[in-house]
């Protein structure tokens, strides 16, 4: 067999596609960081615990710290970069900054991220461990919220804040359903 | 992290042929635990073949009611999925107690089968573990074991299988299918985890170069009604201390079926076959589940550090069957 430790990929982040050639040992993290420059997708502990590096792919969230960049060929790739519409923020970026969701700030991509992620997961009716009964769709509420987020990690401290702003994007959401 | 080659398989038989005769080959799902393992340095493979996007990933429903779970199916699709949630709600909840949401988006069946134990010596590359380096002496043994084996342990290892989702599939009898060169086969879940015995490295009777496909959960009226219920340090997001998924059928106070099966108390999930027969045509009390509880922990031998998962497990047993007895009332 012939040795390939490097794979010539093509990555669609934000709607954009992208060729390169990466080393195959690159997370999808670092490709977006080093190679896209996208440096608002965070690298907190780099071993999938922290849940900073949050991005959506295929409109799910997942850690990009985990996820080998050379798997992730041919699926979409949503960053924070990717959220807004032009000068116009995403509304859960609005309400984070309505609710003062976030003190430092260096958790704040990821969360905004798996938060958008939660909200299309409720509206599928996915049960969670704060869910009484998994027969049932879960209700929207602040309980679920703070299980949902559990893999976003704010040393700062903002939870009380960022349940906050979640639960209102999500009601929000339920309202325009 | 060592270089590696990577291929991508596009169905199950170029997949294990792409392994085949590759020692140092690994399959690579969704890479939650393979990938964190390789950053430090515990696995090193040379080459990844990649199935996550093999067409394993849904459920397929027999006549009999059986359900077939497909390897690659994520976590997240099996805990969402109806036939799961209502026939088998313990299920559900396991795998939703396990992780975080980007993790369960990520991680498949098949990984959350052969995923590694959490015990810290298996990870800290300083220290003796006869799991990673065989024959090296078990750190965990007279070490930091607070969260490590009461039952099933032996002298050469006494760290904990995390997975919350094989608890409650090793409950309902589950059957784990595998590919190998020479063809399909079939090995239950009761004797998937080999015990630990002096080769605590050999974990699974996975021949070698076999891929999983998949796992059947036969029919089982009484799943309908049960539970998975987890103790852990912190409210989510972290291993359990202790674990149980429990189903109960009562009929006139007397119990007809039932299935238990522990968490984070051995090497594999502990299905608590003593604790079934004691109550099996017996009375659905709480004495009677305390003593039922009381018949399976009698072979438990916790470490220096670890006792009080013995009351905690026990505890577990009474609530949950006594949450399951007044919810079918």
């Amino acid at each position: 067999m012939t040795s390939t430790r490097s794979t010539e990929i093509s990555l669609r982040v934000n709607g954009e596609t992208h060729s390169l050639t990466v080393d195959n040992r690159t997370t999808l993290l670092d490709a977006l960081r080093e190679r896209l420059d996208l440096t608002g997708t965070k690298k907190g502990c780099d071993q999938g615990q922290c849940g900073a590096c949050t991005v959506l792919l295929d409109r799910q969230r997942v850690n990009s710290c985990l996820q080998l960049a050379v798997a992730a060929e041919g699926r979409d790739v949503t960053t924070i970069e990717g959220l807004a519409d032009g000068e116009e923020l995403h509304p859960v970026q609005q309400a984070f900054v309505d609710l003062d969701g976030y003190q430092c700030g260096y958790c704040t991509p990821g969360q905004i991220c798996s938060a958008v992620a939660v909200i299309e997961e409720l509206a599928r009716e996915w049960p969670s461990a704060a869910t009484d009964d998994v027969r049932r769709p879960p209700a929207v509420s602040e309980e679920e919220i703070r299980e949902r987020m559990s893999g976003n990690l704010c040393r700062c401290g903002a939870y009380v804040n960022i349940v906050r702003a979640v639960t209102q994007a999500a009601k929000n959401e339920q309202v325009n359903a | 992290m060592r270089e590696f080659d990577y291929r991508r398989a596009a169905d199950a038989h170029e997949a294990v042929a792409l392994l085949s005769g590759e020692p140092e080959a690994r399959f690579l799902g969704g890479g939650t635990n393979l990938v964190d393992l390789m950053k430090t340095g515990v696995e090193n493979p040379a080459l990844l073949v990649d199935v996550r996007g093999l067409p394993l990933d849904r459920i397929e429903v027999a006549g009999d009611g059986a359900l077939t779970i497909g390897a690659t199916m994520t976590n997240s699709d099996l805990a969402a999925h109806p036939e799961v949630r209502h026939r088998y709600p313990a299920l559900a909840e396991a795998v939703l107690a396990g992780a975080s949401g980007q993790l369960r988006n990520m991680a498949t069946v098949g990984g959350n089968l052969l995923q590694r134990t959490r015990c810290g010596y298996f990870t800290d590359l300083s220290r003796p573990c006869n799991k990673r380096e065989p024959g090296s002496g078990c750190s965990a043994l007279n070490g930091e074991h607070h969260n490590h084996a009461i039952l099933g342990w032996s002298e050469h290892c006494v760290a904990t299988n995390p997975s919350d989702m094989a608890v409650a599939l090793a409950a309902f009898d589950a059957v784990v299918r595998v590919l190998t060169p020479e063809g399909s086969a079939e090995i239950p879940l009761a004797d998937f985890y080999l015990p630990v015995g002096d080769t605590p490295h050999r974990e699974t009777a996975l021949p070698d170069g076999a891929l999983i496909t998949g796992v059947t959960l036969p029919a089982a009226p009484v799943a309908a009604r049960s539970r998975y219920r987890k103790v852990r340090e912190r409210a989510s997001y972290a291993f359990a201390n202790g674990s149980i998924a429990a189903a109960l059928h009562v009929e006139d106070g007397t119990v007809r079926d039932v299935r238990i099966a522990f968490g984070a108390v051995a090497s594999r999930p502990w299905r608590a076959r003593e604790a079934e027969r004691a109550l099996i045509g017996g009375p659905a009390t709480p004495e009677a589940f305390a003593a039922a509880a009381d018949a399976e922990l009698a072979a438990a031998r916790p470490l220096a550090h670890n006792g009080y998962k013995v009351p905690l497990i026990r505890n577990l047993v009474v609530s949950t069957l006594t949450e399951l007895q007044e919810a079918a009332r």
